[in-house]
């Protein structure tokens, strides 16, 4: 496939431009000859002395001292030259390896005509290094340097990215990688960043413009005559009638699996098109760490190896016991590390997004050049009325047995105290207007449900009830307190939300300093949230309360309500959204104050 | 644009009297007929003004007939009878519906904190400002299409405009069409604000326009709803007040059947009541005018979608005996072909 220009449009000696370890995708058109040279200065620094992967990945930068030059710069992943949010003129940005308990210096400059920032995502850090603009900062306005500088106090894999406007999109995300203090309790022979995105020709705020207009534009698979009359064919006509009812009635449709498709995406590998087919290269026999982290905007991917097991080691930079499966759903913000011992052999790896419209695809090979045969993408399933209406079990007129117990509030239950979260569903009273189009009743609270096209595919796919962080909790203090946030939206006017309020006219969350509370997550609609909490541990629980796994992103699923502890151990103001970077535009963000 | 298409190309005072005439001969049951369908219609519209109603009507899409058959819960489910979760009794609606007394606070946790003031508070105005607190707009030409009339062509065209943000916008709605010779015939416009009140329903306030050749402008104040019923029916209803006590009713239904991705079927259905008539306007009272069509359309892009349709149009009581006495036609099926298109 051809993408970017083979050589750059002004030959300069001793320019990076010139190094043969640049991937030829990878270089600066000149659009500003001062500009541009002056952006390369630090680049020149660290390119050079940093190892740039020959593989396609993204250039690595080591030490404690960084500097960042944020510009736009030329690609073409589908034939036609768009500009791109670059660090370093580099898509994805380049990957950073810090070292646990070391100070780290990043010096960011904006090269750009609008304002920039960037988060350092999953990463603990004084607040006013978040880089949240009008949260933790002004933001890095045109021509200015920022210096962001935190001890890093944990290990594992993150990644960064800007929080300004909707650049995430446009390309501005990069690898973090930091080793442990002592040695990695994680053995491997080689180790591979494999960061998922998704690239779109479009401007994004004219995608976010689209759906506004059209909620469903990208939408095409959508229920029609044609699929009707199959279902009266195969099912009858009663059958193929009611199963259309609900959601009709609803005006609500079972095939909303993205917001976003493949009709304006190109799904990425560590910034490589499926056809560019990026290739991990290792020794039959090795242990090969691949460090999954899903950079995408509006996409989740469901990863696999065909032929390979996958021994997930780590999620959110959080060592777990290791579990082996065949295929994990990645959410957008979320990293997976995994293990895997390939033979002598070709794999490709398969990342087919939630909606089943493309994939990202690379390779591991033994050898560079080598390709394994890529699956046909999975035939997308429908929501069911699980993810409509959560726990039918417990549905009045459907189980009257349960109705005593609903009806007269178990009280003995009650007084349990919060050793359990709150099972009351309590939806906030802007719930009941046009920003919500549903409100879970009888919400589902089990974590061992893989999601929407990946139930009963045959394979082992990962699940949240899988997944224990090792060491337990960081606080093993029960809660103090309760909070119940609900996740609204309404997809006809494409508005998204905290209990129905936009950001705009919310008030910040708070919590006290040193407090251990429990915060619920209920999910009133029907896409499956990211959510992520800067600066704070999410800690999932089980619906006993029990502790589960440490994150910064829980994926709360259609009509679900799960629960988390925080230990709210950092003061100041934190961003706390819908990594669906859309939704997050649409509103579905809070502040929260920590004081 | 179904409103009086066909229209008497004079004038005069001759015409003038024959309609007069045209309106004492029509049998009294015509009448009633016409006077009750022009009620019916009312109650619908002020039903749908009222929010509180719409909501009810939406909220009507309840649980109570699901079905059972479709519950895959797929996820292996562990949750048992007790582990149902408790509710609120009188909270069982999925959608719509008010809020209840005890329903809780979505400030609750803020502790007197705001986005601009309390602890750790950047100073200054606030920054962040994201797409809730966006200006959007968009411009749909939903019919624009050449209409085969008999003796001679006509263009006709359909559009709305609105700029804003998610829950108050200016919307703009005008139809009309143009002669052959690309003299506008006739044009209805509206200017409103659009104020979302429930999931799926905007109340709409404002001004309607109707100019036309040869005949005087008429202003209307507009009140109305517009939005999307159960089962997908986009639904418009506005009411108008004019001078002289003029009182008049449009009602609007559509409905797009996908026959593939991208093939669609759109059912359109379109009625003008009036409460009084304008003679100068070729207009009795009660029902003057429905139009029913059907337009099959490819969107190339979603932005952009040719079509072909039937539409047929007919004119009622008073209305239809002007069209008689005038010499025009009462009752029209049409070939139409145009394009849907917006920005």
């Amino acid at each position: 496939m051809k993408r970017f220009p083979k050589s750059p449009p002004q030959s300069r000696p001793n320019t990076p431009m010139q190094s043969p370890n640049l991937p030829r995708r990878r270089f600066l058109q000149g659009l500003a000859a001062g500009g541009l040279m002056l952006g390369l200065s630090p680049f020149a620094r660290q390119a050079l002395a940093g190892a740039a992967p020959s593989d396609g990945s993204a250039p690595i930068l080591r030490g404690t001292e960084f500097d960042l030059t944020i510009d736009e710069t030329p690609v073409n992943f589908t034939g036609k030259p768009r500009m791109a949010t670059t660090v370093n003129g580099s898509l994805p940005a380049p990957t950073l390896r810090w070292r646990e308990g070391d100070t780290v210096t990043l010096r960011v400059t904006n090269r750009m005509a609008v304002d920039t920032s960037i988060h350092w995502h999953g990463i603990l850090l004084p607040y006013q290094m978040d880089g949240v603009p009008g949260i933790s900062f002004p933001g890095i306005k045109p021509g200015e340097t920022f210096v962001y500088q935190f001890k890093v106090k944990q290990a594992g894999t993150y990644w960064y990215h800007s929080h300004s406007m909707l650049q995430e999109q446009t390309g501005l995300y990069g690898a973090i990688i930091i080793d442990p203090a002592d040695k990695d309790p994680i053995r491997s022979d080689r180790d591979y960043v494999v960061q998922l995105s998704d690239w779109s020709d479009e401007d994004p705020m004219r995608v976010l413009e689209k759906l506004k207009i059209q909620s469903d534009y990208f939408n095409f698979n959508q229920p029609n005559a044609i699929r009707f009359f199959e279902d009266v064919a195969d099912k009858g006509l009663s059958s193929a009638l009611s199963q259309r009812k609900m959601w009709n009635e609803m005006r609500m449709s079972p095939n909303d699996l993205a917001d976003v498709s493949a009709y304006t995406y190109t799904y990425l590998m560590n910034g490589n098109t499926p056809n560019a087919n990026w290739t991990g290269i290792f020794k039959p026999g090795e242990r090969v760490r691949l460090r999954f982290i899903n950079s995408g905007a509006m996409s989740f991917f469901d990863v696999r190896i065909p032929g390979l097991k996958m021994t997930v080691v780590q999620t959110d930079g959080q060592d777990v016991e290791p579990v082996t499966v065949d295929e994990l759903r990645i959410g957008v913000a979320e990293t997976y590390d995994v293990i895997v011992t390939p033979a002598d052999d070709v794999y490709t790896i398969f990342s087919q997004s939630m909606d089943r419209t493309g994939y990202a695809r690379g390779t591991l090979a033994a050898r560079a050049g080598q390709s394994a045969a890529i699956p046909a993408l999975d035939p997308p399933q429908p929501l069911t009325m699980a993810d409509m209406m959560g726990n039918m079990g417990g549905m009045s007129g459907m189980d009257h047995g349960s109705m005593g117990g609903m009806s007269g509030m178990d009280h003995s239950k009650m007084k349990m105290g919060l050793d359990k979260p709150g099972r009351e569903v309590r939806h906030a009273r802007t719930e009941y207007g046009p920003s919500t189009d549903m409100r879970v009743n009888t919400p589902r609270t089990n974590l061992d449900d893989p999601g929407v096209g990946l139930r009963n595919n045959g394979r082992r796919v990962l699940t949240y009830a899988d997944l224990h962080t090792i060491g337990g909790p960081v606080d093993s203090r029960g809660a103090e307190r309760e909070i119940e946030l609900h996740l609204t939206g309404n997809m006809e006017r494409y508005t998204w939300s905290f209990d129905g309020v936009e950001f705009g006219q919310s008030t910040p969350v708070h919590f006290r300093h040193g407090e251990h509370l429990r915060v619920i997550l209920h999910n009133d609609t029907m896409m499956t949230h990211p959510m992520h909490l800067h600066g704070l541990w999410s800690e999932l629980e089980t619906p006993e309360g029990d502790f589960q796994v440490r994150k910064h992103v829980i994926n709360v699923q259609p009509a679900q309500r799960i629960s988390f502890k925080v230990s709210a151990d950092a003061v100041g103001r934190w961003a706390w959204h819908c990594h669906l970077l859309l939704h997050m535009e649409a509103g579905m963000f809070r502040e929260v104050v920590v004081s | 644009m179904s409103r009086h298409t066909e229209k008497s190309n004079t004038m005069s005072n001759t015409a003038t009297a024959i309609k007069t005439m045209a309106i004492k001969n029509i049998p009294v049951k015509t009448k009633m007929q016409t006077l009750l369908l022009s009620l019916a219609m009312l109650i619908f519209v002020l039903m749908s003004l009222n929010p509180a109603l719409a909501r009810a009507a939406a909220a009507s899409d309840s649980m109570q007939e699901m079905d059972h058959s479709q519950m895959d819960m797929s996820g292996k489910k562990k949750t048992g009878d007790k582990d149902a979760m408790q509710m609120h009794s009188d909270d069982m609606q999925m959608q719509g519906g008010d809020a209840p007394a005890d329903a809780r606070d979505p400030h609750a946790y803020s502790d007197g904190q705001t986005l601009t003031s309390g602890d750790y508070a950047l100073p200054g105005p606030r920054i962040l400002k994201l797409a809730d607190e966006h200006n959007f707009y968009t411009l749909l030409f939903d019919r624009l299409e050449r209409v085969d009339n008999p003796g001679a062509n006509s263009t006709a065209y359909d559009m709305i405009a609105w700029f804003g943000r998610d829950y108050n916008r200016l919307v703009v709605k005008s139809e009309g069409d143009f002669a052959s010779s690309g003299k506008l015939e006739e044009a209805s416009t509206d200017v409103l604000w659009s104020r979302a009140m429930a999931t799926y329903w905007d109340a709409q306030l404002g001004m309607r326009y109707d100019n036309g050749a040869g005949v005087p402008g008429r202003s209307w104040l507009a009140a109305g709803v517009q939005g999307l019923a159960p089962y997908w029916f986009d639904i418009e209803a506005t009411a108008y007040v004019g001078n002289d006590s003029r009182t008049a009713v449009n009602v609007q239904a559509e409905y797009e059947l996908l026959i593939t991705q991208k093939l669609i079927l759109q059912p359109r259905i379109e009625a003008n009541i009036y409460g009084k008539s304008d003679l100068t306007r070729d207009l009795g009272n009660g029902l003057t005018d429905m139009a029913a069509g059907i337009r099959l359309r490819y969107e190339i892009k979603r932005e952009f979608a040719p079509y072909v349709g039937l539409e047929y149009a007919s004119k009622y009581g008073e209305t239809a005996n002007i069209a008689r006495a005038t010499g025009n036609l009462v009752s029209d099926t049409r070939l139409v072909a145009g394009v849907r298109f917006w920005y």
